[in-house]
């Protein structure tokens, strides 16, 4: 079946089976930062935006983002770095597997939420997972980030 | 120190944040043929026939394999030095299948939707034959798991595999029986750990093609490319020059991928058909056709006079390995030579174990890799021997505590050369605020708070046996390339080497490039695995380091025509009191020419294993109608020697606490009555999310240990071993329950408390 | 994996009934997160995503919420943050995460009639209907007991009363499925206890409903005519056993927050 939709401001019109899932769609044509860690969504690896909402992509199929807007780690670049840097200098991407996926719905959680309590961060985190560093580093770089980018909304003991 | 001791950010970071493609699956190409595997449905069963007819016409389909089909060698997948203590008791394929998931026909082609066409068109006719499930069963059971002629071990594990035994043995010093009938209180008590599942969240990816000379190169997420390469050639029965193993950035491993797993599979379909493959596992069949950690049963006796002098510890574990022995017979040690030890002043020790096949998936390597386990029973026991001598659980310990300079009976006699244990646990008891505390306070009807402790230690690296050789290069504008075999699983062991060479080197992080490892560039390292990386590779990269100093003050010398000995180097340049030349122009003169280029090649082992230790604190709150518990607070203070790097050495705590907590609580591998794995998936095997681990608090009380590159000892695995033992104290502290079995299930405890009324 | 053969998105709902009914492997298709673990080879997969039902609306007397409506929306609905003490919105909250959530739908979680299923636990202890295509407006309770008919869930109709309600679950990690899920109401002086994941689906424990409705101050006995009135078994999260122990206290817990 024949597609056009919008990955990362670029229009594709691609021809593709109907039961192809969009993570592989999406990993298909190259956007390889989608990750997949499961086979029941369970662990948020293949997190990518549908229309600017934060969506499993292991679970939708790639026909249904016909006339659709995706966005994939690939699409907001600048953003990643910005915020990957507070990864970085807390050493919380270990393995970097999860990465991809936390780091577009901490970025889907800016949005939506305004300044955020650790609790609501955490509610909002919950279906991604990450075997290797134990969530509290990630948690250290969220609220470092939303600080430095909203001006200190989020106290530190908050 | 301006570089070692210092949170550098890990080399990777910023790639692996914004995404780039660089794990296994990333960079394999798009023509690969898809490589499945059917798996049997059967705990224990002969293949009589399997038809592929039907399966071989589906358009697409490039190669079916069965048992027929594969060299007929026996192996271990586990990734151990040669020669290797598991039993050689596997083939590619074979015909006899010995747990769920044991693969059968291996399956080519040319798509995901033909290879599972295939895979639905082929059938196995077999003889189901009794299984043996539960692991108190197997020794002497009339059913026999490995009955084949050509098992082969490659010494003396006290196997006996008639009687489905994998391995035994036993360790004494003093006289356990005598002490204990004359201590004033004895513990005896047997604690159960279950099988759980590393979980890493890339699963086992391999990719396989023959390159121009006809050598199988194979891609693949690994922590061990040399014993991958060692391993698939005896499987293959080809020459290991035929293989080549590159290992790009990996998703995690904990032990999982310390074993050969999604291999041989790829590689032996390339071999066939000259095309290249790949295979990617899912994650049902990472969970359920994998190695898991062993489950075992662990019997305690401790022995005290009336003052809290510890006077015996027996300990006897039985372990269960699954259908294969990978990782069997050394595993089960640690449970007791790991555990003993941080009771070093008892003046008797005992230390008996078996391990026995069954028809589960095999066991293999799992963080903490036995210690957890032993940690879990002799920590537990410490606590309930506190209670019958009405003792503070830490005076207890401090009292009994092994001390820097002790010679350790039961860690092979080793001397002990660095430890701050004791004021690891002080800092711990201050943190937690113990004194008001301890053991519990009521906060409602329903809720109360209470604390618990263990303490631990682990090994660094295997003495004697682990290796790892570096290779520095000085390039021709003054930077250096490290060439190493140790593998970064994500444990940021590039970021960590690189930061030893430059401490060397008194040179910048930019200055140092890493690469990843190839084992037709890399020099040989036997893997990250056993803690070894920082302590073993480490002393390497120190050696390889020197010796490149010392040749590049020689080139100097020459150069600037003075004798060596006057010369010094001080990262930029090298020079006396009258002359000098910079590094840059030193390395450019050394590739023009009648130039030398310079590489500095040295090679480690260790013939000891400095433990790092850990003291582990919890506060829980626990509904006394439901049995829920919450943690509240996790308080990690260890010393693993100098932390070579304090960021990435905090998050290695942070995420080895998170695992325990797991596995204290819920992860579990269970079976159903015919073998079949419950819980395959992460929607029935729960790892903790950001909502089940409370705060975790990390702190370092180094010690410095002299053997270690920098003082440092290992973390890696350490941080695994006191959440199980130190919830059970809590959950003991808050209702008067020892639950003896994990996981410290909420059902457990609210029946205990039933049951106890 | 599920495989499908063809994909379409009627323009209306009996568009979509016809092409359900044209063959006995056509499909209806939610949020996917369910289906696609199976091993099915499916012909069509319809996808109502352009009928207009993804939305909750308030009318004068009862809040309608459209099978496509996803279990986010209810999370986020002003609607029904308001409405039953936010009863639907704690019993969504935790089905493990956001993006989940964000594709999971009404549709699908309701005609599946888990056993595990928070929501319908908590749809239970309202007033609730399902409008089927087919079937008609039909209590909940009554859809959930009958054999699983080819049809077309359209919406839930949930009667907009002053009802007071609690949702209690208890799970072995924050987001995994409830080994127990309890949901109480109380309108006027009349109560409803549902219980779910016990580990069969959820149901109305009438007698102990019936008891507390007339004894609001016979607790105890309504959590022991609970768990006597209703089968209870044993699943890889809990034992039968552990289950009536929790249904006590979880039932008291409810009944003690509604009368706070
Ligand atoms: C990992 C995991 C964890 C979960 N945890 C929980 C939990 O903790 N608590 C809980 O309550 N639930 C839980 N669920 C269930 C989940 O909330 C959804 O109920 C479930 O995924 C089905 O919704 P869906 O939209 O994905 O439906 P689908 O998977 O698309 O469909 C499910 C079935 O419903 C049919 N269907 C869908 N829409 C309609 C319609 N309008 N009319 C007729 N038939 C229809 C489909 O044909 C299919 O047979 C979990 C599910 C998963 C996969
Ligand atoms: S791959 Fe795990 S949730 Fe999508
Ligand atoms: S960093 Fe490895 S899974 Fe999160």
């Amino acid at each position: 079946m024949q597609i056009k939709c919008t990955i990362n401001n670029r229009i594709f019109v691609e021809d593709i089976q109907v039961d192809m899932l969009l993570i592989d769609f999406l990993r298909h044509l190259g956007f390889l930062s989608v990750k997949r860690g499961c086979d029941t969504a369970n662990c948020g690896l293949c997190t990518v935006w549908i229309d600017n909402k934060t969506v499993l992509s292991c679970s939708i199929l790639a026909v249904s983002v016909n006339e659709k807007h995706v966005t994939t780690l690939e699409g907001i670049q600048d953003e990643a770095i910005e915020f990957g840097k507070f990864i970085a200098s807390e050493g919380a991407e270990q393995c970097g597997y999860c990465s991809p996926g936390f780091i577009m719905n901490v970025l889907a959680m800016k949005r939506e939420l305004v300044n955020p309590t650790e609790d609501s961060i955490k509610h909002y985190l919950s279906g991604n997972l990450c075997r290797c560093t134990g969530y509290m580093g990630q948690l250290r770089a969220i609220k470092k980030f939303l600080n430095a980018t909203r001006g200190g909304c989020l106290s530190e003991s908050s | 120190m301006k570089v070692v001791n210092k949170g550098i950010d890990k080399l990777d970071a910023m790639s692996l944040v914004t995404g780039k493609p660089v794990y296994t699956d990333d960079i394999a190409p798009e023509n690969c043929l898809i490589v499945k595997v059917l798996r049997s449905p059967h705990a224990y069963a002969k293949i009589l026939s399997i038809i592929i007819d039907k399966a071989l016409k589906v358009p697409g389909i490039e190669c079916i394999l069965t048992y027929q089909d594969v060299p007929q060698k026996r192996f271990t997948m586990a990734g151990q030095s040669y020669p290797e203590p598991s039993p050689y008791d596997r083939l590619i394929l074979d015909e006899y299948v010995r747990y769920v998931g044991d693969p059968v026909v291996i399956v080519a082609g040319v798509n995901v939707k033909a290879v599972n066409k295939a895979l639905k068109l082929i059938k196995v006719n077999y003889e189901v034959l009794k299984p043996i499930l539960n692991m108190e069963e197997a020794i002497d059971n009339s059913i026999v798991i490995h009955s084949e002629d050509d098992y082969h071990l490659n010494f003396d594990i006290g196997n006996d595999v008639k009687r489905n035994l994998c391995a035994s043995g036993s360790f004494k010093s003093g006289n356990v029986d005598e002490e204990l009938k004359s201590c004033h209180v004895v513990v005896d008590e047997q604690y159960h750990t279950k099988a759980n599942n590393q979980a890493m969240m890339e699963t086992f990816s391999t990719y396989t093609y023959l390159d121009y000379n006809g050598r199988v190169n194979i891609i693949t997420s690994t922590q061990i490319p040399f014993h991958v390469r060692r391993i698939v050639a005896k499987a293959l029965d080809i020459p290991k020059t035929k293989v080549r193993v590159i290992k790009p950035r990996i998703g995690g491993g904990f032990g999982a991928k310390q074993t050969v797993v999604s291999e041989i599979f790829p590689a032996i379909v390339t071999m066939k058909t000259g095309k290249p493959a790949k295979m990617i596992f899912n994650r049902f069949e990472t969970f359920c056709a994998s190695t898991s950690r062993h489950e075992m049963k662990i019997r305690i006796k401790l022995g005290a006079d009336k003052e809290g002098n510890i006077k015996a510890i027996s300990i006897y574990t039985l372990s269960n390995t699954g259908a294969y022995g990978e990782h069997g017979p050394t595993t089960v040690g640690l449970s007791g030579h790991k555990t003993m030890t941080l009771y070093n002043k008892a003046s008797s020790f005992k230390f008996d174990y078996d391990v026995v096949y069954t028809n589960t998936m095999s066991a293999g390597a799992f963080r903490g890799y036995g210690a957890t386990q032993g940690a879990f029973a002799l920590e537990s026991a410490i606590n309930e021997l506190a209670v019958k001598l009405n003792m503070d659980p830490i005076e207890l310990r401090q009292k009994n505590l092994l001390e820097e300079g002790d010679i350790m009976t039961t860690y092979y006699g080793e001397t002990l050369t660095s430890c701050n244990l004791d004021n690891c646990i002080n800092k711990g008891k201050e943190l937690v605020g113990w004194n008001e505390k301890y053991p519990y306070r009521r906060i409602s009807d329903s809720k109360v708070r209470s604390v618990g402790v263990a303490i631990t230690m682990q090994g660094s690296g295997i003495s004697g046996i682990d290796m790892a050789s570096v290779q520095i290069r000085l390039n021709d504008d003054g930077y250096y390339t490290l060439l190493i075999g140790a593998t970064d699983m994500g444990t940021g062991c590039d970021t960590i080497l690189a930061q030893m060479a430059a401490e060397c080197l008194e040179c910048n992080m930019d200055q140092i490039v890493v690469n990843g490892v190839d084992t037709d560039q890399s020099p040989y390292d036997s893997g990250s695995y056993a803690s070894s990386t920082t302590y073993i590779t480490g002393m390497s990269v120190v050696k390889a380091c020197n010796k490149l100093i010392e040749q590049m003050i020689v080139e100097a010398s020459k150069i600037l025509i003075v004798q060596k000995e006057t010369l010094e180097f001080d990262g930029q340049k090298i020079y006396n009191s009258e002359k000098s030349i910079t590094l840059d122009k030193l390395a450019q003169k050394l590739v023009v020419g009648d130039g030398n280029y310079l590489m500095a090649n040295a090679s480690h082992s260790s013939l000891s294993s400095p433990p790092p230790f850990m003291a582990g604190f919890v506060e829980i709150e626990l509904d006394t109608q439901t049995g829920k518990i919450d943690i509240i607070d996790f308080f990690g203070i260890v010393d693993c020697g100098t932390t070579i790097n304090p960021k990435l050495a905090k998050i290695q705590v942070e995420g080895g606490i998170v695992q325990g907590i797991g596995m204290a609580l819920y992860e579990e591998v269970s079976y159903s009555t015919t073998g079949k794995m419950m819980n395959n998936s992460f929607m029935q095997y729960k790892i903790p999310s950001r909502l089940d681990i409370g705060n975790i608090h990390v702190n370092f009380e180094s010690s410095y240990e002299p053997t270690g590159p920098f003082g440092a000892k290992s973390i890696g695995e350490v941080v695994i071993n006191t959440p199980c033992p130190a919830i059970a104290h809590a959950v003991y502290n808050a209702v008067g329950v020892n639950i003896r079995s994990l996981p410290i299930t909420s059902e457990k405890i609210l029946l205990s408390i039933i049951n106890s009324r | 994996m599920f495989t499908l053969k063809d994909y379409i998105v009627p323009e209306s709902i009996e568009e979509a009934s016809q092409l359900l009914n044209q063959n006995r492997n056509n499909v209806i298709l939610g949020g996917l997160l369910w289906l696609k673990m199976g091993n099915k080879n499916y012909n069509k997969g319809i996808d109502l995503s352009k009928l207009g039902l993804n939305t909750i609306i308030e009318n004068e007397s009862s809040i309608e919420i459209g099978c496509m409506v996803t279990l986010r929306q209810i999370e986020i609905s002003k609607v029904l943050n308001t409405y039953f003490n936010s009863l639907l919105v704690k019993s969504v909250k935790n089905i493990v995460g956001v993006q989940f959530r964000n594709c999971a739908t009404v549709g699908g979680s309701v005609y599946s009639r888990f056993g595990f299923s928070d929501l319908l636990t908590a749809l239970l202890a309202l007033d609730t209907h399902v409008h089927l295509f087919h079937g008609g407006v039909i209590p909940l309770e009554e859809f959930i007991n009958m054999t699983y008919k080819k049809d077309i869930l359209i919406k839930i109709i949930i009667n907009k009363d002053t009802r007071k309600a609690s949702y209690q679950s208890h799970r072995k990690s924050a987001t995994d499925l409830p080994v127990l899920a309890v949901a109480i109401s109380r309108y006027n002086s009349h109560w409803k206890i549902s219980i779910g994941a016990r580990p069969n689906k959820a149901m109305i424990a009438l007698k102990s409903s019936e008891l507390l409705s007339h004894r609001p101050d016979q607790i105890e006995s309504a959590c022991n005519q609970a768990v006597s009135e209703m089968k209870f078994g044993t699943n890889i999260r809990g034992s039968a056993e552990y289950r009536r122990e929790l249904a006590k206290v979880l039932i008291r817990r409810g009944v003690e927050e509604i009368c706070r």
